[in-house]
């Protein structure tokens, strides 16, 4: 870099240059964001809405509870058909005519609900329950016609469930084994023994909370607290934190897509706002390159502010 | 002894690498302690404001880290640096944006400083990528909702299976390692582009030559 002095001035580049100390604005920089930063953690805190666990969620709801472990074992519910990378299904399958990347990546993350979710919890509770064991067993030995029909008559028999001390009953029926399974399973749940059932997997260490996650996903507690903290899709929820605490609110364009046609209107959704972020994301990098995009800034003069001083002084000397 | 180029370290990779970086980013490039008169808006400030909020953040998070997931839900002094780190990634991404703004109101990529532009720009969809972990990793009740919310777009993707935003082990390993790794090296780069190249003049300005050339400094 050649510079030059002239009158007391220096130049570089023919540019007249001023003192300027990057590590002095640095230090400043880091000790005036950290006074901001302490005094907002100390007066405001952070959000910390405690999680649902399945035992909070068959202590608070046992009804839906039990409604979605009969979906699940009918395979009815959500998960029961959502598709890769979970199972097989096609039901949330995204596709905008043959692109269909989901259906590409295929199944990596197994799920099998009515075992993961029921039957292999129960199985584990019925090691010294020779009446469980009995009922898993007539259920199993059962045709999936038979199960349907069980499945079928107790769904609809829930809808005017009473509860009485935690425990869900229903009108008589024909419901065969499914009745006294489930409401073992609500036991085991409102005693957290499921939250640590769903999680095991042969591995004493665990940190993958895929099916627990999935199972409170397919049951209508969970989003019924989240709308309380506008937390759902509609309510921007992937921008929003708990509370009244800023979310992600950097995501805010991403997350308007969602709320307008034809994003909202489609039953690939989630793929198009993708694709749509990855176009703009894209876009934004190469505005150099795009003539228009990168134009904008001339025909808006908010640069005339920025370097107000300047074109002041470029003014003045030009008269 | 920079510059001089000797029989001995001629054909020598390191030799061509220390001359490339002298010739590419001379200290008074890389520490400069005069900038261009126009070089004087509070819109200069965003992107050092965004630096030392990263710091807040790496240094916030390093803490967390090392006391583990259930130190900052289970302790006031655990709760009040994840306040820390909360906050300090606000403050990252405000100024970020800011200086995002800034730097597209100003047409910053002119004069050959595209490439710093692209990398700043990748820098901010990866910190996204990061903050999006991090969310994900607070193990409350708005983790549990944003993974629900986040997996079908996700895995409309194909990458589900192999981002599964539902693992937190996955999810707390990428954001506490591999993410900040991605962005303190984006960002240095950035900063070593903007260095290399020096802060871009007003639009309109051109280059001329200094009223003398007589003296060096």
């Amino acid at each position: 870099m050649i510079s030059q002095r002239s009158a007391g001035q220096t130049f570089e580049q023919g540019v007249r240059t001023v003192r300027y100390d990057l590590l002095k604005e640095l230090a400043i920089a880091m000790a005036v964001s950290l006074v901001v930063i302490l005094g907002l953690a100390f007066f405001l805190s952070s959000p910390d809405v405690p999680s649902v666990t399945i035992q909070s969620w068959a202590q608070a709801d046992p009804v839906d509870f039990t409604t979605t472990a009969n979906d699940e074992l009918a395979g009815s519910s959500v998960t029961a058909s959502y598709g890769p990378p979970y199972n097989q299904g096609t039901g949330s399958v995204q596709s905008i005519g043959p692109f269909s990347p989901q259906a590409w990546a295929g199944v990596h993350v197994n799920v099998d609900q009515p075992t993961d979710f029921v039957i292999n919890p129960l199985k584990q509770a019925a090691s010294n329950d020779a009446q469980l064991s009995g009922e898993i067993s007539t259920y199993q030995g059962a045709s999936a016609d038979q199960q349907g029909k069980w499945h079928d008559a107790y769904a609809t028999a829930l809808k005017d469930a009473k509860v009485t001390d935690g425990k869900v009953t229903v009108a008589d029926g024909d419901y065969g084994p499914v009745p006294a399974m489930l409401g073992r399973l609500v036991l085991l749940a409102q005693t957290g023994a499921l939250d640590g059932l769903l999680l095991s997997s042969n591995h004493f260490y665990q940190t993958d909370y895929t099916k627990p996650l999935l199972f409170i996903n397919d049951g209508g507690y969970i989003s019924g607290l989240a709308d309380g903290q506008h937390l759902t899709g509609n309510q921007w929820g992937m921008m929003n934190e708990t509370g009244l605490y800023p979310g992600q609110t950097w995501l805010w364009l991403y997350t308007l897509w969602y709320q307008i046609p034809p994003f909202n209107q489609v039953s690939y959704t989630d793929l198009l706002v993708v694709l749509m972020m990855v176009l703009l994301t894209t876009l934004l990098m190469l505005v150099p390159l795009i003539p228009g995009l990168r134009d904008i800034p001339r025909w808006i003069p908010i640069y005339r502010l920025i370097w107000r001083r300047y074109y002041a002084q470029t003014k003045a000397t030009t008269r | 002894m920079s510059g001089n180029i000797t029989d001995e370290s001629t054909g020598s990779w390191t030799a061509a690498a220390r001359r490339q970086i002298e010739r590419r980013l001379p200290w008074e490039n890389l520490l400069p302690d005069r900038q261009p008169f126009y070089v004087g808006s509070w819109v200069y400030v965003f992107g050092v404001v965004t630096i030392a909020a990263l710091a807040w953040v790496v240094l916030s998070g390093v803490v967390l880290a090392a006391f583990g997931p259930q130190w900052w839900h289970l302790s006031n002094a655990g709760r009040f640096f994840n306040s820390m780190h909360f906050w300090s990634v606000q403050v990252f991404f405000v100024f970020m944006v800011l200086h995002l703004w800034g730097q597209y109101f100003m047409a910053s990529w002119r004069e050959g400083r595209a490439p710093t532009w692209m990398i700043g720009v990748v820098t901010f969809a990866i910190s996204i990528v990061a903050a999006f972990t991090g969310y994900l990793s607070q193990q409350n009740f708005a983790a549990q909702y944003i993974a629900i919310n986040a997996k079908d777009a996700v895995n409309s993707t194909g990458v589900g299976g192999f981002f599964n935003v539902l693992n937190f082990g996955q999810m707390y390993g990428l954001h506490v390692m591999l993410f900040p790794i991605v962005v303190i090296l984006l960002v240095f780069l950035h900063i070593v582009q903007v260095r290399m190249r020096g802060v871009v003049p007003p639009i309109g300005h051109e280059q001329k030559p200094a009223v003398t050339l007589n003296l060096r400094k």
